[in-house]
């Protein structure tokens, strides 16, 4: 068979464990391609290579490409999200400054509650709290604005700034930021550098946050139709693979390399395990679902959760939501999940949409081999939204 | 006549920045400045409300430019990268040219050709250099491990310096490898035998 190589952009981070797994376990070289993994120094990067053809898949963050739909930005290439790489898998800190005061006011780190975590965080703070996140449409801008909305912090000043993550320790220590959201590495990273101490995981605000997409350009996955499953397929394995609990070891090390985290494995092990340190303090929280490759259709792109990024986008930046919504929905891209991955063992939804934030236990639901359980999907406020109520859509 | 334009370098070497400040300059007048510190870079370019904002693709610090790009106010300016037909080409090229240049909405592309046709050719120039940089250092490096492996050989078999370089590329050639690599294995062997 003919090997075709696939160049494929990707920020090196814990959540791009799919794709170097698809190209170090050799699931791209069994479907015939193989991956030619690029790392970049930033995201702008990583869009700027997709959308200017220097690569022809990304691992990129879930709110971009819809941003990019709605015209925020500086590029507006039609994206696909083919697929949703991982769900959850951000975590919530403070710098030194904010723990120490948060531990003499008697708070107890819990890394569970949203609500007592911003109750503490709003007393403590004495003037404007600024948080660093890596970019300015991310999950983890989505999730600090919700986390704000529904408790104390909203009572308070706060300003959401972008601090490229290998620079928050310095940003902390220079105080431009007093507390950030970042994806693992960076939090335990923070952790272990001293810089801070962990506050919440990012599952504690939404439990089943699509986090990172599989985004090729549109106009690529028409004329490639075969390449691009070959490509979903060896991803959609990889994520399987690594929600066996017995490769968590193996996907550390693999990870750990030099080519791409070049980190001790144990910290990268933390994310995979959802056993994490969270303070110099060596204090060990555990959160089930910390981060998510495959269960609970993990990969399937739901037009609902394009839909609630955009009606948030919409509402920041003065843009009409029903066009919003429409234009997301466009962007997320079920139809081609369910005709690429028709041949594996995936089982495919019925429904390419969902009430996002109803699933308060695993729930099984229609799907093609009738085996399929979508995993609890709430947000810690109660909030339900129906993308049936933004725009009434097909498909 | 307009305006000169008003061009923000973000350049953290000292020397590239002069480089680049010198190609603009000689392609036309301009207003440059160069912001070295990369802590709060956004909030400077706000304040210098340029027309052109020129980075290195490699600089982990172009996603705080982004925020740019989202007007956020009356007196901000909303940045777009490359925006118009015209520019679209001109992407491309400076992209494979490791230069980003973001670009205030609705500015004449036939303005901003001779700018960026000047940055590139300062950053495929410099790049070409990195390379060349990076190539010299991996042959020395490669050079002070082979050394170190032929070392090990000679005083190991008891052998002159040209038959160890000999065993080493025999045993590169039968395994498929570079001698390189196999000196860099005999020297990490060597270190746990000892």
């Amino acid at each position: 068979m003919k090997t075709v190589t696939l160049p494929v952009g990707y920020m090196p981070l814990v959540d791009a464990a799919p794709l170097i797994i698809a190209h170090e376990m050799g699931l791209g070289r069994a479907e015939g391609i193989e991956l030619d993994l690029i790392p970049a120094p930033s995201w702008s990067s990583v869009r700027d290579m997709l959308a200017f053809g220097r690569v022809d898949a990304a691992h990129l963050l879930s709110p971009l490409p819809v941003a990019m739909a709605l015209g925020l930005g500086g590029v507006t290439q039609p994206i696909s999200a083919v697929s949703v790489l991982s769900v959850n898998g951000n975590v919530i800190g403070v710098g030194r400054a904010l723990e120490d005061r948060l531990r003499a006011a008697g708070y107890g780190f819990d890394f569970r509650d949203p609500y007592t975590a911003a109750t503490a965080l709003a007393a403590v703070a004495d003037r404007p709290l600024v948080f660093g996140v890596p970019f300015p449409f991310s999950m983890h801008v989505e999730l600090l604005h919700h986390w704000r909305r529904a408790t104390a912090l909203s009572g308070i000043e706060m300003e959401v700034r972008t601090i490229p993550p290998p620079l928050m320790a310095q940003a902390l220590a220079q105080g431009d930021v007093d507390a950030f959201c970042v994806g693992e590495p960076w939090g335990s990273a923070s952790v272990e550098s001293q810089a801070g101490a962990l506050l919440l995981p990012g599952s504690a605000i939404w439990a089943f946050s699509p986090e990172k997409v599989l985004a090729v350009r549109t106009e690529w996955a028409e004329t490639e139709p075969h390449l691009l499953g070959k490509l979903m397929r060896a991803v959609w394995r990889a994520g399987r693979w690594l929600s066996a609990p017995e490769s968590r070891t193996a996907a550390a090390e693999i990870l750990a390399r030099d080519t791409y985290l070049d980190l001790p494995s144990e910290l990268i092990d933390r994310a995979l395990s959802g056993r994490l340190t969270i303070s110099g303090h060596a204090e060990q929280r555990e959160v089930p679902g910390f981060l998510e490759f495959h269960n609970g259709a993990a990969g399937f792109p739901w037009r609902s959760q394009a839909k609630w990024i955009a009606e948030r986008l919409a509402a920041r930046n003065g843009l009409d939501p029903k066009v919003a919504a429409g234009a997301a929905a466009q962007v997320f891209r079920s139809d081609i999940y369910r005709s690429h991955l028709a041949g594996t063992r995936a089982d495919l939804p019925g429904a390419s949409e969902k009430v996002e934030g109803a699933i308060r236990q695993a729930t099984p639901v229609a799907s093609q081999t009738g085996g399929l359980s979508l995993l609890p999907d709430m947000f810690f406020d109660g909030h339900v939204f129906d993308p049936d109520r933004v725009l009434r859509t097909k498909n | 006549m307009a305006d000169p334009l008003t061009i923000v370098v973000v350049e953290e070497d000292r020397e590239r920045a002069i480089g680049i400040v010198d190609a603009l300059h000689a392609s036309g007048s301009y207003e440059v400045h160069v912001l070295g510190n990369v802590s709060s870079v956004a909030r400077k370019i706000a304040a210098l409300a340029p027309d052109v904002v020129l980075i290195d693709i490699d600089n982990p610090t172009r996603d705080m430019l982004e925020e740019l790009t989202l007007a956020s106010g009356p007196m901000e300016r909303p940045v777009a990268m490359f925006v118009s037909g015209a520019a679209g080409d001109l992407a491309k090229s400076a992209i494979e040219a490791g230069l980003s240049a973001y670009v205030v909405d609705g500015m004449q592309p036939d303005r901003l050709k001779p700018v960026l046709d000047a940055a590139i050719a300062r950053f495929e120039m410099v790049r070409q250099m990195r390379r060349e940089l990076a190539e010299t250092k991996r042959a020395l490096e490669e050079r002070k491990v082979i050394d170190r492996a032929k070392g090990l050989l000679m005083k190991a078999r008891g052998v002159e310096e040209e038959e160890a370089y000999a065993l080493l590329r025999k045993a590169a050639m039968d395994q498929g490898r570079r001698v390189a690599e196999v000196a860099e294995a005999l020297v990490t062997a060597s270190g746990l035998l000892s």
